[in-house]
């Protein structure tokens, strides 16, 4: 599966998502194609690497009294045990189906044939799966800065090149794209954008509120 | 075949004495529950995960209610400590800055997949462990000998205090030449992660 995958995490969000400063819609992203790509596993261990060098370069400070008897006595303290990942479900890798607590996603139709479903909403911005009929474009639409698309099913093609299972295109928001969802399989994808997603095409302004996109 | 494999677990023995302390601690407390190893790997990190994570922003009067904390999850999720695929400090940081990270924001963050292999695994191939900590010593070293600026360029961005674009952005961060240096490594690693599928 991954060897197919072309389009990868750039090396400046793949550092502030190791060093936890990168949006949590974007981090969904990240973490959902680092499941399918080992490529890109491997390069999250090389960040992971580069910050244990700068922990281990750090200058030691201080501890107070007490502190390291505090911690070996709390060691056998009962503890929750915390939930691990989840696994891939269908075509939907880990982070995901963690993001939609386990449950197929509810579809929200958008016109056009067009659905979503929002997975995450909110100051940071926006995580969404959606939903484009086989030969159909992507709703025309406008983004405040970055914007992470990941195929999860089928594919898509725009100015900048095609997308495949697995592959994640990085648009800023100085590119015009217009993807086209390819012939044949419908097309499923993750988006995150860091501002509210607007869809120019199908949607009058004036009914977005009630959207929610 | 199985003469092979048997002379690739003996040499595996063999190399495991060669292991840095902190490989040996780290396997002590995962496979052991050793609290004597714990106690060592506390009185090395500790006072450094203080420096960071006030250098990461935390109010002195919280910093080592954060270190107390990051040092009991190292204890408890031990069992996913992985000496093939991270040295002990890296697995530390990463560690360290999701749990700072969780108590400020109070909910996890997206996390990929666990591999699968990881749950199954018993004995860690030596020289790929060897290997990775030989990369992770050349890697400190080449962040000894950047310039201050530079340095506190990368120091910055693993602290959590620049944004994705002002990394991409930031000129004359040696992100690249940092990184290539574990990149050897890390592209066997990447073969090995393959067959593990
Ligand atoms: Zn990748």
């Amino acid at each position: 599966m991954s060897e197919q995958i072309s389009h990868h995490i750039p090396d400046a969000i793949m550092a502030a998502y190791v060093a936890g400063n990168l949006p949590r819609p974007f981090a969904l992203v990240v973490a959902s194609h680092v499941s399918m790509c080992d490529e890109c596993r491997a390069n999250l261990l090389a960040h992971q690497a580069a910050g244990g060098a700068v922990l281990e370069g750090m200058a030691e400070e201080k501890l107070s009294g007490g502190m390291r008897d505090r911690v070996m006595g709390a060691l056998d303290d009962a503890i929750d045990v915390e939930p691990e990942p989840a696994s891939r479900q269908g075509i939907y890798p880990g982070p995901v189906v963690d993001a939609l607590s386990g449950k197929p996603p509810k579809w929200k139709k958008l016109g056009g044939g067009v659905r979503q479903c929002i997975l995450d909403m909110g100051n940071e911005g926006s995580a969404r799966l959606l939903y484009i009929p086989a030969g159909r474009p992507v709703p025309e639409h406008s983004h405040g800065g970055l914007e992470l698309t990941m195929v999860l099913q089928g594919g898509f093609s725009d100015s900048t090149g095609h997308f495949d299972v697995g592959d994640v295109e990085v648009a800023t928001d100085d590119l015009e794209h217009v993807p086209m969802a390819d012939e044949g399989e419908d097309c499923i994808c993750l988006a995150a954008t860091d501002a509210p997603l607007r869809f120019s095409a199908f949607v009058p302004r004036i009914l977005q509120p009630f959207f929610a996109i | 075949m199985e003469t092979v494999e048997k002379a690739r677990h003996v040499a595996t023995k063999a190399d495991q004495k060669a292991y840095s302390e902190q490989t040996l601690w780290m396997l002590a407390i995962r496979d052991n529950r050793d609290k004597r190893a714990f106690g060592l790997l506390f009185d090395h990190f500790a006072p450094r995960l203080k420096g960071f994570v006030i250098r990461a922003g935390a109010p002195a009067g919280q910093a080592e209610d954060i270190v107390q904390d990051v040092m009991l999850s190292v204890w408890r999720k031990a069992h996913l400590y992985d000496p093939e695929r991270a040295q002990v400090s890296s697995w530390i940081y990463q560690v360290a800055r999701n749990r700072q990270i969780d108590i400020i924001r109070k909910e996890g963050r997206p996390m990929p997949e666990a591999l699968k292999a990881e749950a199954e695994e018993t004995e860690p191939d030596a020289g790929q462990v060897l290997a990775l900590e030989q990369e992770t010593d050349v890697l400190r070293d080449a962040l000894d000998r950047l310039n201050p600026d530079q340095r506190d360029m990368i120091e910055k961005a693993y602290l959590g205090e620049l944004t994705h674009s002002d990394i991409a952005e930031a000129t004359g961060l040696p992100l690249g030449t940092i990184k290539s240096r574990i990149r050897l490594g890390l592209e066997r690693l990447r073969h090995e992660l393959k067959d593990l599928r």
